[in-house]
């Protein structure tokens, strides 16, 4: 998918979001910073899916709010079809808003308990009436529902009065209400049975398929984003550690954090838990307000050298792969990024 | 469902006394909107130094089985209404109130999902560890301390000595759950009963807490009964499953003959509706439907509804626990249908 004639609908460039963290009451002084999101550059081709994985703390939720223009970046740029968004507002920020629509993760906290689904699906209209004259809002709510697979008569219910699923469903329904181009899903199916999920993931390719959606998928769990995404970036503390298609990912990972973390997911195969290599990384992540120098990732890193602590490894093609036809030619952000397959048995 | 109780065989693998035997537990929730059948005759058996994995979505009463066991149930509105759980051959449902409390703790013992919840926030962590050696065993505070300690130290935290004096929120999610289990290990319990107990973890750190669960239940040689939806962490630990659905046990196996080739249409659909990390795979297959609600259970088979090979019988009568083999069972009119159709597909 990731054509390289085709130009990104999105573009990230050094995107940074630091969060003060302040002393005093009266008088606030700043301390420190969080380090939610430090430095990430990535592209978004329409018609395909990004996927971002990452532990919590990663900042991959962060991620998804400056996209929206939700946070305000602290610097970087966002670039909507060649305009930058974070630095846009008002009625221009409006009018990019439209195209870049949201679905949440909690379908419980997310719909708004004393609105009936109609109200909620169509509430969009309210801001951008343009899309759907007062007279058609209620076919159009109607036919969203449709699209979603719920019943159309469903329009008067309330929230509570649907499943999990079902209120996923809703929050889809809402995201798609203004033709969007782009759909930033944060977590969109954590909270769900497994037998669910596979319901409101395939409705997801589905909507991809009919309305050439480009989808930025962010997620924790590595089998899903695996399955529905044409490219992956892997987050480490603000940073993207690895990037690339999702065979060169999965099958080809030159990152040991990628590495350590596709190690780490349980493959629903008994026959393959004696002879997959585990790689059990010790101790925690550390704290964003204070990351470790240079590679964030050396403190649990079983390769880190001095090198790793006093210079921070640029995303790109490591040069040991430069030039090679391989799929272990990725952008990679380790010193001494090599190949290893974690995932398969050997 | 009255006519359950006549209809469940022995637990395969049971004949010469297992650590826990639980027999046609039934459970029930008197609600103001009616009575929900959550445990609707469960049978399961687990030995020492075996783990059973019991799985199934929410609501289908593995959670309540484990209460009901542990004896923890919320009564009212949760009544025990038949059955039995023998514990080294002894009923626990007939025992009085303070011997019951003897058996939790010192003999069997739970870890919960949550943590942070689990624990007491305005204690120390040392001070709860303690708790478990000066009411089980009448210990001074002081030696209580020192046990405590040695215990954190079992469960490999770090710094044990003056993290024993912190309190739950100062620990991350990883060390609370070990926390948890230093609690659950102290009096040597011959039986654990995790309920979900990484389901809130980040994957690396999932298989760290699994790794020192699985070392601990090696060492002691305890019985372990693993509570979870998620069919990749089973894969990995479980020496045999129990599937639950609405209240049922519908089919149960030992590890890899479940993978391999499911007996029950259920269990079948579970292992084809998630996503693979090792592979990529096409459209998910998703069960349709919804679990169904625990006050209005579909007659016949609880799973009719939702059943690809859902034929007139079962919309009328129960289907017992059919012996598979010697060592697996399913409650499935068509289960040698449904092995067939597996193995054809693998």
């Amino acid at each position: 998918m990731s054509d390289s004639t085709l130009e990104p609908i999105l573009s990230v460039r050094n995107l940074v979001k630091h969060f003060p963290l302040t002393q005093g009451i009266l008088f606030k002084k700043q301390i420190g910073a969080v380090k939610a999101v430090d430095g990430i550059s990535f592209d978004l081709y329409p018609g395909e899916t990004l996927g971002i994985v990452g532990e919590s703390g990663c900042g991959k939720s962060t991620v998804a709010k400056l996209l929206m223009n939700l946070e305000q970046a602290t610097s970087g740029e966002v670039f909507y079809k060649g305009q930058d968004i974070t630095r846009l507002s008002g009625r221009a920020l409006k009018a990019v808003r439209r195209n870049i629509q949201m679905v949440f993760q909690d379908p419980y906290t997310s719909l708004n308990p004393r609105m009936t689904v109609g109200d909620i699906i169509g509430e969009p209209f309210d801001i951008h009436p343009e899309v759907a004259p007062k007279g058609d809002r209620r076919k159009r709510v109607q036919e969203l529902l449709d699209v979603v697979g719920l019943n159309p008569e469903y329009l008067n219910r309330y929230p509570h009065q649907f499943s999990g699923g079902q209120r996923q469903r809703i929050g889809i329904a809402r995201g798609l209400a203004l033709n969007p181009e782009v759909i930033i899903c944060d977590e969109p199916v954590s909270a769900l049975d497994v037998s669910v999920q596979a319901q409101v993931v395939n409705l997801m390719e589905k909507l991809q398929d009919e309305f050439g959606l480009s989808y930025i998928f962010i997620a924790h769990d590595l089998s899903i984003v695996r399955h529905i995404s044409d490219r992956v970036g892997v987050m480490y503390l603000g940073k993207m550690a690895e990037i690339g298609t999702d065979a060169e990912i999965y099958d080809h990972p030159t990152h040991p954090y990628t590495q350590a973390l596709l190690s780490a997911v349980p493959v629903p195969d008994p026959e393959a838990r004696e002879h997959r290599e585990r790689i059990i990384l010790t101790g925690d992540v550390p704290s964003p307000a204070n990351p470790p120098s240079g590679c964030r990732f050396r403190t649990r890193c079983w390769k880190a050298q001095e090198r790793c602590s006093q210079e921070v490894p640029l995303l790109a093609v490591p040069s040991v792969f430069a030039g090679q036809d391989t799929p272990a030619a990725h952008e990679s952000a380790c010193h001494f990024a090599a190949e290893k397959d974690v995932v398969h048995a050997a | 469902m009255a006519t359950s109780a006549e209809l469940s065989p022995e637990p395969a693998g049971s004949d010469e006394g297992p650590l826990l035997d639980v027999r046609d537990l039934h459970v029930e929730f008197r609600t103001r909107e009616g009575t929900a059948k959550a445990v609707n005759g469960v049978n399961y058996s687990v030995d020492a130094g075996e783990t059973l994995a019991v799985l199934g979505e929410s609501g289908s009463g593995k959670s309540v089985t484990a209460q009901a066991i542990m004896g923890i149930l919320d009564s009212p509105p949760g009544f025990v209404t038949a059955g039995q759980v023998l514990f080294q051959g002894q009923n626990l449902l007939t025992l009085g109130a303070e011997e019951r409390r003897k058996v939790r703790g010192a003999r069997m013992a739970m870890i919960f999902q949550d943590a942070l919840s689990a624990l007491n926030p305005v204690l120390s962590v040392g001070e709860q560890l303690g708790e478990m050696f000066t009411v089980h065993r009448g210990m001074s505070r002081k030696d209580a301390r020192a046990k405590a300690i040695e215990l954190m130290e079992r469960v490999r935290i770090p710094a044990a000595r003056e993290r024993v004096r912190q309190y739950p929120h100062q620990f991350s999610g990883g060390m609370r759950q070990r926390v948890m289990i230093a609690m659950a290990m102290a009096l040597e319990p011959e039986l654990i009963i995790a309920d979900e107990p990484t389901t809130a973890l980040d994957v690396t750190v999932q298989a760290q807490v699994m790794d020192l669960l699985a070392e601990l239940q090696r060492e002691y040689n305890m019985g372990l009964i693993l509570i979870t939806h998620d069919l990749g962490v089973v894969a990995d630990v479980a020496d045999k499953i129990a599937v639950m659905y609405a209240g049922r046990i519908v089919e149960t196996s030992p590890v890899h003959d479940i993978y391999a080739a499911p007996a029950h249409p259920y269990t079948r659909g579970l292992l084809e509706s998630i996503p693979r990390v090792d592979q990529k795979g096409q459209e998910l297959y998703a069960i349709k439907g919804l679990p169904p609600n625990l006050l209005h259970i579909p007659p016949g088979c609880a799973f009719n509804p939702r059943c690809p090979m859902a034929q007139p019988v079962c919309r009328t009568d129960v289907p017992p626990l059919y012996q598979v083999s010697s060592t697996r069972a399913s409650a499935c009119h068509f289960w040698k249908e449904c092995l067939g159709e597996s193995a054809d597909n693998t």
